[in-house]
């Protein structure tokens, strides 16, 4: 058998986790929350949909990468881009056949959570049927581990993909702020009676919006397969995590969204690195924290009391 | 005109259909076995595996012209029900056995489900066949659950006496999930690794199981500096991403667990990270399976697509209720009649090379026979594949 060997040269592991440490995990997790929270947040905001399906097409987005780069060895660039043109079309085609229609039809909110959540049950019965029910995962995209004197390890794909979500943050804010389309959104966002009367297209436009989250959740699902694979229970809990974040953040609000995964994200570095002693209690404060702030203030940081 | 003309041949079709359809399905008759277990959510694999594994023998009986018992032919059906790993709808599913007066049902998957269910399997004459490890589930005066596998108390100490006295394992720590099943079992290995003189350096991280990201988690047992990390009750999904996780910060020691694992999963997720990777196996190797077994595997993945290695195990509840129920044909409505012969039953292994025998185990552990003789493999995950570490039996 190949024993790795039980010398352990190097393995020199300090008492304590350096803080230089924690604030990397928290970098690192921030970036891809606030990622996953970046597409819930637009639709919401578009539309007043709460998308429960969101973490389904974050799978999806994991599983199209994990076909096009892991099965058929296309380079990982490009299978980034099909799983968001496959999430792009998909959130189209969901909000044009299902969504508008609903939205139109009926002056109820629940009505659209109700098929929201319709669709992350079809979408999880899809996944098992196309991709089955096994965990998938992709070759990594570079090798090695960044090592500074055991006070900061980080592997150099993690690394990577944390800079490739920033930067896509960072773009996305830019085609919102400086794009014709980004500019409609946001008026859409803001009011969507004046932006009509300004001559937005608003149907077109919540089409673009809804295409765009998704294509935001297929993103971040093709970028995080190299790092935790994909499997078909990743939905339900990427979701529960995405609405954490946007309700910290303030629901409909773009930075708020950032904030929100940000502020998660070092909330779990520091609760492992601290609070792992005691057993699994991070998410239990995190929740418990989240309930005070809520009760204190219920639109999130950036959220408005209005809505 | 025309359009009534339509219709009436539509509906004469439809009926004549139906009953040709009822006609040939009451060839023989149907023996329904129930299924009732987690087939969604991040524990999907264990139940599907279950679920496929059954409906892939039932569909091989009854393309072979059914199954016999006493003197009659059946055919097998296999109910399911999806419990979603939740206690109450692992109750539900149960109730619904009943309701369409199933006797003998496989599943749940988990500590909590099928403990849920017992009250309602004994009040309704069902015998359950868990993969859950709670002695309480086994042990008298409960009476109708038979343990599906080999459970961690049986597989832990094997094979940390194995690494002790093989590879000079000294120090152990453990990594769990915070759910029932892996905490019971840590709990259940801290035990076993001290009552033979290993020092358990870390027993208390545990990580949710929606973790997407482990670096953070084992650090601290990292810290603790063990030559033997054990990842217990660990999901088929995490396994891969701790054992990245563990090499990308420099752990050079042995890792293993007490579940089963996939080596296609393991290959993905972990590649040459999870060579030397140790888990119990399904119950089969090549050198072990039978022609039956690789036929099994051949239909399973025409039927599914891709084989699961789990269903090497999970292949073994079906034919052990329909082996029993075909050496007693009174258990086909009465439980207390298949429990009595389950003390003497002993039929071939099908699935395994040699003589091995099917018969019910449990009597050290239980006190009773109330599980399933399986080989209890021991693999090691090298460059793609397992390779057979040791092999035991429990009895």
């Amino acid at each position: 058998m190949a024993n790795p060997g039980l010398s352990r040269p190097g393995f020199i592991f300090r008492k304590k986790e350096p803080m230089e440490q924690i604030l990397a995990n928290g970098v690192y997790l921030g970036s891809q929350y606030a990622m996953i929270a970046l597409g819930l947040t637009l639709i919401f905001a578009l539309m007043n949909v709460l998308n429960f399906a969101h973490g389904q097409m974050y799978v999806i987005g994991g599983f199209v990468t994990y076909t096009f780069y892991g099965q058929w060895g296309v380079p990982f660039i490009l299978a980034l881009v099909m799983s968001c043109v496959t999430l792009a079309i998909l959130g189209a085609l969901i909000e044009k056949l299902l969504f508008a229609p609903v939205i139109k039809g009926s002056a109820r909110e629940e009505s659209t959570m109700l098929l929201a959540a319709g669709i992350a049950f079809l979408l999880d019965a899809l996944i098992l049927l196309i991709f089955g029910e096994k965990q998938r995962g992709v070759p990594k995209i570079i090798d090695g581990v960044f090592n500074w004197d055991f006070r900061l390890i980080m592997p150099y794909d993690r690394i990577l993909i944390c800079v490739l979500a920033i930067l896509s943050i960072v773009g996305f804010i830019g085609f919102m702020q400086y794009s014709k389309t980004g500019r409609a959104l946001r008026a859409l966002a803001q009011d969507r009676t004046a932006a009509q009367l300004m001559g937005v297209n608003v149907d077109r436009y919540s089409m673009i919006g809804f295409a765009l989250g998704a294509m935001l959740a297929g993103l971040v699902g093709g970028l995080l397969v190299t790092i935790t694979g994909v499997n078909l229970g990743m939905g339900g809990p990427t979701s529960i995590k995405a609405f954490m974040m946007v309700m910290i953040g303030g629901a409909g609000v773009i930075s708020g969204a950032i904030a929100g995964g940000i502020i998660l994200g070092f909330m779990e570095a520091i609760g492992l690195a601290v609070l792992s002693q005691y057993g699994d209690i991070t998410y239990l404060l995190i929740f418990v924290s989240l309930m005070i702030f809520l009760a204190i203030r219920p639109q999130g940081l950036m959220g408005k009391p209005w809505g | 005109m025309l359009r009534r003309t339509l219709i009436k041949a539509t509906l004469t079709a439809a009926a004549v259909s139906a009953l040709l359809t009822t006609t040939a399905l009451a060839e023989n008759p149907i023996l329904k076995i129930g299924f009732v277990g987690v087939t969604s959510g991040p524990a999907a694999s264990w139940g599907i595996s279950n679920q496929r594994s059954m409906e892939t023998r039932a569909a091989w009986i009854n393309e072979t012209g059914g199954y016999k018992i006493g003197d009659t032919t059946y055919d097998i059906e296999i109910v399911s029900f999806d419990d979603q790993k939740d206690p109450k709808r692992a109750i539900a599913g149960m109730e619904k056995m009943a309701q369409e007066g199933i006797h003998y049902v496989v599943g749940p998957n988990v500590d909590d489900g099928a403990a849920a269910v017992r009250p309602v399997a004994e009040a309704n004459g069902i015998m359950y066949f868990p993969y859950a490890f709670p002695k309480s589930l086994y042990q008298a005066p409960a009476s109708n659950a038979v343990l599906g596998m080999v459970a961690n108390y049986q597989s832990g100490p094997a094979i940390y006496q194995y690494l002790k006295d093989k590879e000079g394992v000294k120090t152990v720590a453990f990594i769990a999930a915070n759910e029932s099943d892996p905490l019971s079992q840590r709990d259940g290995g801290v035990a076993a690794a001290k009552a033979l003189g290993l020092e358990v350096v870390s027993d208390n991280v545990t990580y949710q199981v929606d973790t997407t990201d482990f670096t953070p988690v084992l650090t601290p047992v990292m810290r603790a500096r063990p030559d033997l990390l054990v990842l217990s009750g660990v999901s088929p999904a995490n396994a891969p991403q701790l054992i990245r996780s563990a090499r990308e910060l420099g752990f050079q020691g042995l890792i293993s667990t007490e579940t089963a694992q996939d080596a296609g999963v393991l290959s993905e997720g972990a590649g040459d990270l999870a060579n030397g990777f140790i888990s119990v196996g399904g119950a089969s190797t090549p050198e072990l399976a039978s022609p039956m077994m690789n036929e099994f595997v051949k239909r399973y993945t025409d039927m599914f697509g891709e084989y699961n290695d789990e269903s090497n195990t999970k292949v073994y509840a079906l034919e052990y209720i329909l082996e029993t129920l075909k050496a007693n044909p009174s258990g086909l409505t009465d439980v207390s009649a298949f429990q009595s012969t389950m003390d003497t039953f002993e039929a071939p292994n099908p699935y395994m090379n040699g003589d091995a025998k099917m018969r019910y185990v449990g009597m050290t552990s239980f006190g009773q026979r109330r599980q399933v003789a399986v080989p209890l493999v021991v693999n090691v995950y090298n460059d793609g594949a397992f390779e057979t570490l040791f092999i035991a039996e429990v009895d």
